[in-house]
């Protein structure tokens, strides 16, 4: 389960000025904000922007041509649910669809309870053992909508105090 | 205690393989491998014997007693089960059998030979073997691997880089996924003599953020190697993670994300080789060319090129997947057709139903019906008939697919993924989605479908990149042997 710290200047700064003489920081400096804070929050562009020597506008444009970088945190458990190809061939149009149901989410949403957030992904590297999926970063394969409740079932009762 | 390995690559995770490594643990000395490439049977079990490693899987915690007392039903010495032993194992070699955070156990398999063999020769003479080996680079564009060292080589400059691009993005592939998670040693090897050969100090290994296991792997081996001296001075490698940009696996595109930018594609020339990463020449590889390297050098040039087919040199790891009863990876001479790769050592569809398309090549490659299963495996054989082999993914479908859905797809695919530099490739792709969608409501089909082909045309020959450029083979590969799916 994931735990984002609230927004906070001074972390944010810190977490810069960590990784700011990298070759090539944005990426690794985006990274990092996104780690501690579940997302990049808007009040973290202009501190990149400043940092980096580029205009607000040319932040605004790598953090939204990148698939991962999110503008909210996810929920407490992030399912990312593969869609490519290997994974279609072994039925995965119809385990999203499952799941979208099951969970009354559409792709990027998350569950009322914010409890899970489902995010499409092309491809894992799974592609011999589809469906495949990762849960908080746990691979999990030959999925199907019984085996993803099961899973979500279990990463709840495990986060549970 | 007895030893038993376990593979720690993601595919035994994802089947299970931590649990079965605890119930191991108060019984046996357990050593965490890479992949054997057998996905099918993971978790794979092989307990250590003095007639060699005996195989068990897919194995659960329960198996543990039967499986260490010998009762368990085993598969027998693991180099002996037929989809291994027909194998070419030269890039891959050490994958599944050794911890992979060992240097000791990779300089036991004959790792660190081929650096001190390059330093020897002197680098004019270590590239002179990789142009005679006749490698070609594994990530899908097949060019020659030792002109492109050549040419960084000869090519002015302070700062040289070596780039490893590790931006595995296609479907149906993970070889490079787990050379990095079964061997990441190989891969600092090859990148360290590349850049011993180019005069380059410093390396990159760009990753994409969907391979997390291989990243955590790759960084402790980083930390390693700089600890042992064979990383720092005089060459030093880091990691970065991509953050979901299919688009970035393309080289300049990798190289813009490195420097921080929107994963932009480059207009060549220049190319990376005079002018790459902040404009210094830069080798940009793939993982599979570069952790070949070692193999090339220690077995010997001539060796490597004696195998293979045409202009098509060397073991390719080729991948198996999708609706596949046995997939996982084979390493082979480039030449195997493409219906014993599916049918004779893949064994068909898992489904049990029978196959009708298989996508070779990723989500650019072409759909081929079992009617072009005599295709040998080959960069030219592929083109020839209007495929590619890219990456080596094989991506098996059973008679329950519609291609028509598969070519919309393609053409959506491209969509989300376009990077937005060139027209063909960021219009073309959403009105291609668009006259996908008319077609499949059987609206004007054939006017509808001759428009697609000519907007295939302008993408395939318009894009700046294989993005925009290669997106037609799918779609018209779908069209050309399934014409039947685009039928009301």
């Amino acid at each position: 389960m994931a735990a984002y710290e609230p927004w906070n200047e001074d972390r944010a700064a810190e977490i810069v000025a960590a990784h700011i003489s990298l070759e090539g920081a944005a990426l690794p400096i985006l990274h990092a904000i996104q780690h501690a804070f579940g997302c990049v929050p808007t009040d973290a562009v202009p501190m990149v922007a400043k940092a980096l020597n580029l205009s607000r506008a040319e932040v605004h444009g790598i953090v939204t041509f990148y698939h991962e970088f999110r503008r909210t945190p996810p929920g407490r458990h992030t399912l990312h649910l593969c869609r490519a190809e290997a994974c279609q061939a072994m039925g995965a149009d119809r385990v999203g669809a499952d799941v979208r149901t099951a969970l009354g989410v559409d792709w990027h949403g998350t569950t009322d309870d914010g409890a899970v957030t489902l995010e499409p992904v092309f491809c894992l590297g799974l592609c011999a053992i589809g469906p495949a999926a990762l849960l908080d970063g746990a691979p999990l394969a030959r999925l199907d909508a019984a085996k993803i409740a099961a899973a979500l079932a279990n990463a709840a009762s495990a986060a549970a105090p | 205690m007895t030893r038993v390995f376990i593979s720690r690559d993601a595919f035994a995770l994802a089947l299970g393989a931590d649990a079965v490594a605890a119930a191991f643990a108060p019984h046996a000395t357990v050593v965490r491998t890479g992949s054997r490439g057998m996905a099918w049977l993971e978790p794979l079990v092989e307990v250590e014997t003095p007639a060699g490693r005996i195989a068990y899987g897919p194995a659960s915690p329960d198996d543990v007693l039967g499986i260490l007392a010998g009762t368990a039903p085993s598969l027998g010495p693991t180099e002996e089960i037929p989809f291994l032993k027909r194998q070419t194992r030269l890039t891959f070699a050490r994958c599944g059998v050794i911890d992979p955070l060992s240097l000791d156990d990779y300089a036991a398999h004959g790792g660190l030979a081929a650096l001190a063999q390059a330093r020897t020769l002197g680098a004019a003479a270590t590239i002179d073997l990789v142009l005679q080996s006749g490698l070609r680079g594994r990530g899908g564009a097949g060019f020659p691997t030792g002109i492109k060292w050549k040419t960084t080589a000869d090519a002015d400059g302070d700062r040289k880089y070596i780039v490893c691009n590790a931006d595995e993005g296609d479907s149906g592939t993970f070889a490079d996924r787990m050379l990095m998670e079964g061997d990441p040693f190989a891969l600092i090897e090859g990148m360290a003599i590349a850049g011993f050969c180019v005069g380059a100090s410093k390396g990159y290994v760009y990753t994409r953020s969907e391979y997390p296991h291989a990243i955590a792997t790759f960084d402790a081996a980083l930390a390693i190697a700089r600890k042992a001296g064979l990383l720092g001075e005089g060459f030093d490698i880091a990691q970065r993670v991509g953050a979901g940009a299919y688009v970035c696996g393309e080289e300049t595109a990798l190289l813009e994300s490195l420097e921080g930018r929107r994963g932009q594609v480059r207009a060549k020339p220049p190319l990376p080789a005079h002018k790459g990463l902040f404009g210094c020449p830069t080798v940009v590889n793939n993982v599979i060319t570069l952790a070949t390297i070692p193999a090339i050098l220690t077995g010997g040039a001539e060796a490597y090129r004696a195998v293979g087919l045409g202009r098509s040199r060397g073991t390719m790891p080729v991948q198996l997947a999708g609706n596949v009863k046995f997939g996982g990876l084979f390493e082979a001479g480039f030449g195997v057709s493409l219906g014993e790769l599916v049918n004779d050592i893949g064994g068909g569809t898992l489904s049990g139903r029978k196959v009708r398309a298989v996508q070779v090549g990723g989500p650019l490659g072409a759909y081929f019906p079992p009617a072009l299963f005599d295709t040998p495996f080959d960069y030219e054989a592929f083109a020839a008939r209007d495929g590619l082999i890219g990456h080596g993914g094989i991506v098996v479908f059973d008679d329950t697919v519609d291609l028509a859905k598969q070519a919309r797809f393609a053409m959506e695919f491209c969509a989300a993924e376009s990077c937005g530099k060139c027209t063909p490739c960021r219009i073309g792709s959403t009105r291609g989605m668009e006259t996908l969608d008319k077609i499949a409501a059987g609206v004007a089909v054939d006017a509808n479908t001759g428009l697609l082909r000519d907007l295939c045309h302008t993408m395939k020959f318009g894009s700046l990149c294989a993005l925009g450029g290669f997106i037609p083979y799918p779609v018209l590969s779908a069209l050309d042997h399934f014409p039947e799916d685009f039928r009301p």
